[in-house]
């Protein structure tokens, strides 16, 4: 903990967990997609579904979605920016069982055709965990770069990255595994020490059996 | 940081006869790698921030995003123009407080010190300074640093969370790292500092965290004035030479044991004190529609 957690973060008020958290959220989505978002569908879970119109909770995760960080003054007319820009949107006020009070489901779609589908909690102080990612589990924080591979499961492919990673001298500090069935697609979330070297994820996409890899960066 | 406790900052302090601020500059320079400008530089943009916050807060239009709360800082500040019971520094102070946390509530950018609901309560404090007592800006941000300094500890031996240690965690900290900034500000030592610290806490120890609809509004915000009251008067009191009698790691440790026995429907979850009175309900339907929580 340093000086600047405790007089800091600049933000946007009113509260670190509904908005803070939420524009980082939304964010995430934003990242993923790699795309113009057109629309996002947004269900929200728990505190956030009972409370988001009062904390702006809807505002921030818009925001996010539009790319901005959680201290942008735009945040409060975000969702007049995104009717402006073309970005639908709608929320539903739903239950996902097991899951942090503070939860919110996006399901984004770019303008050429790309889709991303995240879910994640607000989990205080503007901390996010993001467990899933287009449906499969992940523990991702926004606090360390994270790269993300999207895998077939088979012999080797996770020996191919992680020693491609040790050759361009990047340094794991978390690793983790998931896959939907033998075989099937899986996906590696991989925290790494410091910010990822230029082209990684364009030279991690030519391994065998790698389907995509993106990398998001600290948010 | 590398201190655990007050006391080891008192004393670091006292031994190369410096501030407690330029101790903690000193530590975070080596801890964060970075030189001390840059960090005084980053300061001094939370400072700006929170001017600025200040300024835009006292717009009487304005209206947080549930329409319970605004413009009350613009009427403080009004008020204050005629002296008031505590005279013009203390009534404007308490305006600058209000007009941050309507900000924060009306989605405006502020900095959380050291959370969201509390961040009126040193920028309503310093930016008094600066204006009514011509502080010079240095000395503030060097304040800021022992301010932080003093919250860092309070965030390890306790809590500076509402859902963990009710608002004495989110006020009574903001007021006890204001409290401290301001004796070393006003040219205290080290120990004053430290008694400042303490005496602001014991005030506000035992004080819940029960928002009305769960909004970080009422009965935040004004619970931001009480807490540059409490600020400037335990800065007043250490700079008299009055000292608390318990030492201020231990009043630090006492907060977080009221604050782990609060009962759950006390601390942030709205579902007690203030927020379960019948007012608190009609508002929470009002703003929310009728619905089970």
């Amino acid at each position: 903990m340093n000086v600047f957690d405790i007089i800091g973060p600049v933000m946007i008020g009113p509260s670190s967990s509904h908005t803070a958290g939420a524009v980082r959220l939304g964010r995430v989505a934003w990242q993923i997609l790699e795309d113009r978002p057109v629309k996002a569908v947004i269900e929200l879970s728990g505190s956030f579904a009972q409370t988001y119109k009062g904390h702006g909770t809807d505002k921030a995760l818009i925001a996010g979605i539009m790319g901005m960080d959680s201290y942008d003054e735009r945040i409060r007319c975000s969702l007049e920016l995104a009717r402006e820009q073309g970005l639908e949107y709608e929320f539903h006020e739903v239950n996902i069982p097991d899951t942090h009070p503070n939860t919110a489901h996006i399901f984004l779609y770019g303008e050429s055709g790309k889709t991303a589908d995240i879910q994640g909690a607000s989990v205080g102080g503007g901390n996010i965990l993001v467990e899933k990612i287009n449906g499969m589990d992940v523990a991702y924080t926004g606090q360390s770069t994270t790269i993300l591979v999207r895998h077939y499961d088979r012999p080797g492919a996770i020996a191919a990255v992680t020693n491609f990673m040790a050759y361009s001298d990047v340094n794991i500090g978390n690793f983790r595994l998931s896959r939907q069935k033998k075989g099937g697609e899986a996906i590696m979330t991989i925290e790494i020490d410091g910010a990822a070297p230029e082209g990684l994820t364009e030279q991690l996409k030519v391994l065998p059996h790698v389907i995509s890899a993106i990398i998001l960066k600290v948010i | 940081m590398e201190y655990l406790t007050i006391q080891e900052l008192v004393e670091t302090a006292e031994k190369k006869k410096m501030s407690i601020g330029a101790v903690v500059l000193e530590d975070q320079a080596v801890q964060m790698e970075q030189s001390k400008e840059k960090l005084l530089s980053q300061m001094e943009e939370n400072l700006r921030v929170m001017e600025k916050a200040v300024e835009s807060g006292m717009d009487p239009e304005l209206r947080s995003t549930s329409g319970l709360t605004g413009g009350d800082a613009w009427k403080m500040m009004q008020y204050a123009q005629m002296g008031g019971i505590t005279g013009s520094f203390m009534t404007k102070a308490m305006a600058r407080a209000l007009a941050v946390s309507e900000y924060n509530a009306a989605m405006g950018k502020i900095v959380a010190a050291p959370t969201a609901g509390s961040c009126g309560i040193m920028p309503g404090c310093l930016v008094t300074m600066m204006e009514e007592h011509q502080i010079p800006r240095e000395k503030i941000i060097e304040g800021m640093f022992t301010a932080a300094g003093f919250g860092i500890v309070i965030a390890k031996r306790a809590s500076i969370a509402g859902a963990q240690g009710g608002c004495q965690a989110e006020c009574g900290s903001a007021a006890a790292m204001t409290a401290a900034a301001l004796t070393e500000i006003m040219g205290g030592t080290p120990k004053q500092a430290a008694d400042a610290c303490a005496m602001a806490i014991k005030n506000q120890l035992g004080l819940v965290c029960d928002p009305v609809a769960g909004l970080v509004e009422i009965p935040c915000i004004k619970r931001n004035v009480g807490g540059i009251m409490i600020a400037f008067s335990a800065a007043d009191m250490a700079l008299a030479g009055m000292e608390s009698k318990i030492p201020v790691d231990e009043v630090i440790d006492a907060m977080k044991e009221v604050g782990d026995s609060m009962p759950c429907a006390m601390k942030e979850t709205a579902q007690g004190g203030l927020a379960n009175t019948p007012t608190a309900k009609q508002m929470k339907e009002q703003v929310f529609g009728k619905k089970e929580v």
